[in-house]
């Protein structure tokens, strides 16, 4: 999808991606089969036999009945559907999109990664644990922490894994500690995994610079604080500033200092968060990267700590005796298992594939890149719409779309959805919280000029519509293969499987 | 640099439309002393075909599935997957898509979530599933937070017989609530209803057993859902291999209250562990505490089916502190491998294939039992996993049949110390019987 505009006069008949693609199961018909499979080659003993009736399934589950060809259109339709990566600019801000290369997929699709069972011998899986101990030390050279765990499925899930540990080294230290800070800024995620790990969440305010507000940090450092979940760069783009003064003040009551690593894509071979004072961070390698996020995952959210919380990191580590790689399960601090198996191996390849294409200088200019292009959106952006926080920006940037609303009623939604016209996804709105009406704009360093500039186009003729058509961009979009979304009724009644 | 399409004169251009001389102005923000100095100390960049080549050569220290005969299960299964599915799941316009939050260009992936929704509640035999959780041990966590949550209850009551890592991982997940977790041993290879009903108390929020089971025996899932009933209880059901759901009785049928899963048997590659994909699903009455993200079908201002995320306000960005759970990012491709994968066999291919796994490890079971020393440790009937004692220890036999390019069964030793003679194979529609008669072959030769 090339930019596109608004069709004059409405074609003749809807296009391909407009027509409706009916289910699955309203495809095909009884006894239609799409797939091969041999009989059984061993010798026929009654079913019965092998299953009593009394264990088998009374009624066979309804699933589809399609040829191969229903299969493979039925799927390409959907496909037409989406939008991606490979088909557009999707200038989400704190969800880095960047490119996926390719080399990635064909090296972690190799028999020897993809086929290897997770309980092979350690013998036989030598290569599989060298790529782990390796990105391990890359990622630990990259963030300035002592060790990371690849086992958290998510940043998440890495969160979580995080507080679990942080909350077993004060267990071990003898002292209670009920209480996570995050800044209003922060992630949803920060105060749902401090919950689910068991503590309260109490919030700071950030100040006029966007910064986490120092004086409000130092008021909240209560003795049971047991950590600070931060963002940096920020969810405004912002590099926390005073952030040596934050770490004093965390470490000075005897808390813990956590980065999410949602936005390390910034300053990747510029600064590390270890060198910072964190003590111990998340990694979202779909983010920072380019391991594709798969329409919301697989992801993976590896954590890294500094020395002093090694001991509790989930079993098991992965160690080098020489030429030899084995697994760690003797490790009786360990909070235990956060999932099966060993993470997201995966995705855990393509990261390693990633970092040694781009090698010490590549991922710097990653880094360098991602700024200089969120910077010159930011330039040419700043007079269209409201601009929050005035500063030098990272890799992102929060615009508000206040003055359209307050002059014209076009909400930023409404130019969310008007932004899909013209071949664009989306930038992340309404979040940080605390920005009215916020437009959060990411374009990732795989961008180049000429879509920055095809983007920043489209930005600016939406905020001249707003002023001399707010009604077209209220209704937006049109070009899409719907409309706008019943979400009030989706959720009222919600209908959440096929029924015939 | 092939992925940063900025040249040096439109960084110059730029960065004068910024209004800064020079890149480093950008970082300004940064404390000087926090910055590098120097580059990072990492192996140089390599160009593709040396790239490749490092790859192969890793990937070549590894002895893949496709070189081993493979009778290795216990929580990951080696199934044939169609061509179908490597050729549309892994689409880039799947692949390369973020989360379907706007909607109106998203309705492919939204429509396939919401199939792949239908699929599970069809294989379950439940009313609702989410749209996938990170893999089958902590979409089992999440399941006994859920039962907690739901009777407000404070204790969880596991048979012996779940997956030991999948023990490991709700010991994690519940560590820091006021919920405790207490094993069930089992008998015979199966947990005792009348054991469990002793085992439950008035405080106890969920029984949770695993069907088939880790030592591959089906479950008297009846029986145990009235335990768990009489009690006030919920039942939690985690599906080993979900293929079995092709012959076996669903847990809905039944009348299990919450089902978890790993999807990974359904069209996803082995990996080393992952990426793999949890299933969850639940009744009804019980969708607002489902965690996770959940497709619904609505309609657009044209009167047009769509289809939208729900239920928000049960998830992190909207109810933050207060949220179901933390689960942002899920495993949605692996979702859509495993609807591709369901779409492609169909209603009879489930079956087909639940038989063929079913037959097959039922021929090995009895040809091992019928050779000298080894005996099946129990009766309960199995899918495509059973257990066998065995005269030598299974380390040993395990590395006798790898010279043979074989790969054996688990040890149980590892996770049960005092069945340390205990051998878990697995036996899918894979394996040929010439595979299986060579197994055979070799154990004989062994003694």
């Amino acid at each position: 999808m090339s930019a596109r505009t608004r069709a004059a006069k409405p074609p003749a008949a809807p296009p391909l991606s407009k027509r409706p693609v009916p289910v699955i199961f309203e495809r095909g018909a009884p006894g239609r089969v799409g797939y091969s499979l041999p009989p059984s080659d061993v010798p026929e003993a009654p079913l019965d036999e092998i299953i009593p009736t009394a264990h088998r399934r009374a009624r066979p589950a309804a699933l589809p009945e399609v040829s191969e060809l229903d299969i493979v259109r039925h799927y390409t339709a959907l496909g037409r559907r989406n939008y991606s990566i490979d088909e557009g600019f999707y200038p989400l801000g704190s969800c880095t999109m960047k490119y996926n290369p390719k080399i990635n997929e064909d090296v972690a699709r190799q028999a020897g990664f993809a086929r290897l069972h997770p309980y092979q011998p350690e013998e036989l899986v030598q290569g599989a644990l060298q790529v782990l101990w390796e990105l391990e030390h890359d990622l630990a050279e990259i963030s300035g922490m002592d060790r990371v765990t690849f086992q958290p499925a998510a940043g998440a899930h890495g969160e979580l894994t995080a507080l679990l540990m942080i909350s077993k080294y004060f267990e071990d230290r003898g002292e209670h500690r009920t209480t996570v800070v995050v800044p209003d800024s922060a992630h949803g995620t920060n105060p749902a995994s401090a919950a689910i790990a068991g503590f309260e969440v109490v919030e700071v305010k950030s100040d006029r610079r966007g910064n986490i507000d120092l004086e409000a940090l130092k008021t909240a450092l209560t003795p049971q604080v047991a950590v600070l979940m931060l963002t940096n760069p920020n969810t405004l783009g912002l590099f926390e500033e005073q952030i040596l003064e934050v770490a004093r003040a965390v470490h000075n009551v005897g808390a813990q200092l956590y980065l999410d690593g949602a936005n390390f894509n910034a300053i990747l071979g510029v600064t590390r968060p270890g060198d910072q004072g964190f003590d111990v961070m998340h990694f979202n390698l779909h983010k920072t990267f380019t391991t594709p996020h798969g329409g919301g995952g697989p992801g993976a959210g590896a954590v890294g700590v500094r020395s002093h919380l090694v001991p509790y990191l989930p079993v098991p580590t992965i160690e080098r005796d020489g030429q030899r790689f084995t697994f760690d399960y003797a490790r009786p601090k360990s909070i235990g298992k956060i999932r099966a198996f060993y993470g997201n191996f995966g995705n855990l390849v393509r990261a390693y594939t990633y970092i040694r294409s781009m090698g010490p200088d590549g991922l710097r200019q990653a880094a360098e890149t991602a700024v200089l292009n969120a910077n010159y959106v930011l330039s040419r952006l700043r007079d269209h719409y409201d601009l929050p926080y005035d500063r030098v920006c990272k890799h992102e940037f929060v615009l508000s779309g206040r003055r359209q609303r307050d002059a014209h009623h076009v909400t930023t939604k409404d130019i969310a959805k008007r932004l899909l016209d013209y071949g664009f996804h989306s930038p992340t709105i309404y979040f940080p919280l605390i920005v009215e009406e916020a437009i959060m704009i990411e374009p990732t360093e795989t961008e180049s000029i000429q879509t920055l500039d095809q983007f920043i186009d489209a930005m600016t003729a939406i905020a001249g519509e707003a002023e001399t058509n707010p009604d077209l961009v209220r209704g937006a979009p049109y070009e899409t293969p719907v409309t706008r979304l019943d979400d009030v009724a989706a959720a009222r009644k919600p209908v959440l499987r096929w029924r015939p | 640099m092939k992925y940063i399409p900025a040249t040096p004169s439109e960084r110059t251009r730029m960065l004068r439309s910024i209004g800064v001389r020079a890149i480093d102005d950008l970082f300004n923000d940064i404390p000087k002393e926090l910055r590098l100095r120097g580059p990072l100390d990492l192996p140089p960049a390599m160009p593709d075909p040396d790239l490749l080549a490092h790859a192969r050569r890793l990937a070549g220290r590894n002895a893949d599935c496709d070189r081993l005969i493979s009778f290795l299960g216990a929580g990951a299964y080696d199934h044939f997957v169609p061509s179908t599915v490597a050729h549309l799941a892994l689409k880039p316009e799947f692949l390369t898509a973020y989360t379907p939050y706007q909607a109106e260009i998203m309705q492919g992936e939204l429509q396939a979530i919401f199939e792949y929704q239908t699929l599970m509640c069809e294989l379950t035999g439940m009313d609702v599933a989410n749209a996938s959780m990170y893999d089958g041990a902590s979409a089992l966590g999440e399941a006994a937070r859920m039962a907690a949550d739901l009777t407000t209850r404070t204790r969880i009551v596991v048979s012996t017989a779940v997956h030991p890592e999948y023990r490991q991982v709700l010991r994690t997940f519940t560590s820091h609530l006021r919920v405790t977790v207490d094993d069930l041993a089992t008998t015979g290879g199966i947990t005792d209803p009348a054991a469990a009903r002793e085992a439950m108390t008035d405080e106890t929020a969920a029984l949770i057993i695993q069907s088939p089971n880790f030592f591959g025996c089906l479950e008297d899932g009846e029986a145990l859902a009235k335990a768990a009933h009489d009690r006030g209880a919920l039942l939690v059901v985690a599906v080993a291999d979900p293929i079995s759901l092709g012959l076996v009785r669903a847990p809905g049928e039944y009348d299990a209250d919450i089902v978890t899963g790993e999807g990974q048997a359904l069209g996803n590659a082995l990996n080393f562990g992952g990426p793999y994909l949890g299933m969850i699903a639940t009744r009804e009455a019980f969708v607002r505490r489902l965690p996770g993200r959940l497709v619904g079908r609505t309609v657009d201002t044209e009167g047009r089916p769509g289809y939208v995320l729900t239920l928000q306000t049960r998830e992190q960005h909207i109810r933050r502190a207060r949220a179901t759970s933390n689960i942002c990012t899920n495993e949605s491709l692996n979702a859509l491998v495993a609807a591709v994968y369901l779409s492609t066999l169909g209603r009879q291919g489930i079956q087909h294939v639940a038989e063929l796994n079913a037959r097959k490890a039922h021929y090995a079971k009895q040809r091992i039992a019928a050779l000298r020393g080894y005996r099946v440790a129990f009766e309960a009937p199995t899918f495509n996993e059973f257990v066998v004692r065995c005269p030598v220890s299974p380390e040993e036999i395990n590395r006798r049949l790898l010279e043979h390019q074989i790969l054996g069964g688990l040890p149980l030793g590892r996770f049960y110390p005092d069945f340390a003679d205990g051998w878990l194979l697995c036996v899918t529609e894979s394996r040929t019987r010439d595979e299986i008669d060579q197994l055979v072959g070799y154990l004989e030769a062994l003694q």
